[in-house]
């Protein structure tokens, strides 16, 4: 198991954060914009484990907590995007401008 | 360049394509299962690199509860017939695509450089190895988050159990 050069797992993370922040900009769908910071996430969550070895077990202690507090956000967050669509019947981004200026 | 390296290439190769579909599709159903795809490949890699039981988790957690809570809510939505544009226009493209790039490429410098490595350079996956060897696949994340990390367990707990009342309330019709 001790094969994987630590830079391969890491480069990995990096370009899966960057699909993840280009998603987010592209995007106007709410719901596959969650999806994009989901994977930002996982993203993170990657350069923990692939760190964990180097650093100690705690890396993947904490792993667990963000994968816990991503279910939360998830939840929550598609409550959110619910209650939008009752109002507005759509979950496009300019709908969720009302905290914004 | 042995087995667990060409693994590693495959799922690694398997992650980004299907985040780059994920990011592509218009379709929100077919955004969801691709991104079903990067996290199984994501909890095999996880599996490579010898965290066994955050690649369960992760299949259990993401693959199965959030992303069916996803799949849930684009159906009772009605998403995907698409009467609005999903995708912006070039100028987000391209400005998506350049912002990608250039925090691929910080990343990259960062990671690059020199690493921290508190437990000193004699420090790997062999002491990983060991650790479970000792204590256990689940041993190695229970033991210390029972112990050391108790209160932080208890305050996930109570985050949780504020999220799921809070979900609750916000769906509702009528408060």
């Amino acid at each position: 198991m001790n094969e994987i050069p630590l830079s391969y797992s890491l480069g990995l993370s990096a370009i899966l954060f960057g699909i993840g922040v280009a998603g987010v900009i592209v995007r106007r769908n709410a719901i596959v914009l969650f999806m994009c910071v989901e994977l930002m996430l996982n993203a993170v969550n990657l350069a923990f484990v692939a760190l964990s070895p180097y650093a100690g077990v705690e890396g993947q202690v904490f792993v667990f907590f963000v994968i816990a507090v991503a279910a939360a956000e998830a939840a929550v967050g598609l409550a959110i995007m619910i209650a939008v669509f009752r109002h507005r019947e759509s979950v496009d981004m300019k709908n969720f401008s009302l905290l914004r200026w | 360049m042995n087995v667990t390296q060409i693994l590693f290439f495959f799922f690694a190769s398997c992650a980004a394509g299907c985040a780059l579909a994920m990011i592509t599709r218009k379709n929100p159903v077919a955004c969801a299962m691709w991104l079903i795809g990067t996290f199984f490949s994501v909890a095999a890699i996880y599996t490579l690199l010898g965290a066994y039981f955050i690649g369960i988790i992760q299949i259990l957690v993401y693959a199965g509860a959030i992303m069916v809570l996803f799949l849930f809510v684009i159906m009772l939505l009605n998403l995907g017939n698409d009467y609005e544009d999903d995708i912006r226009g070039t100028g987000w493209k391209i400005a998506g695509g350049g912002a990608g790039l250039v925090i691929i490429a910080l990343l990259g410098r960062v990671f690059s450089g020199d690493l921290p490595r508190p437990l000193g350079d004699a420090a790997g996956p062999t002491m990983l190895a060991t650790a479970q060897a000792e204590r256990g696949v689940v041993g190695l994340i229970g033991i210390p988050l029972y112990t050391e990390y108790v209160v932080p367990l208890q305050a996930t707990a109570i985050l949780l159990l504020v999220a799921v009342v809070g979900a609750v309330v916000l769906a509702k019709r009528k408060v």
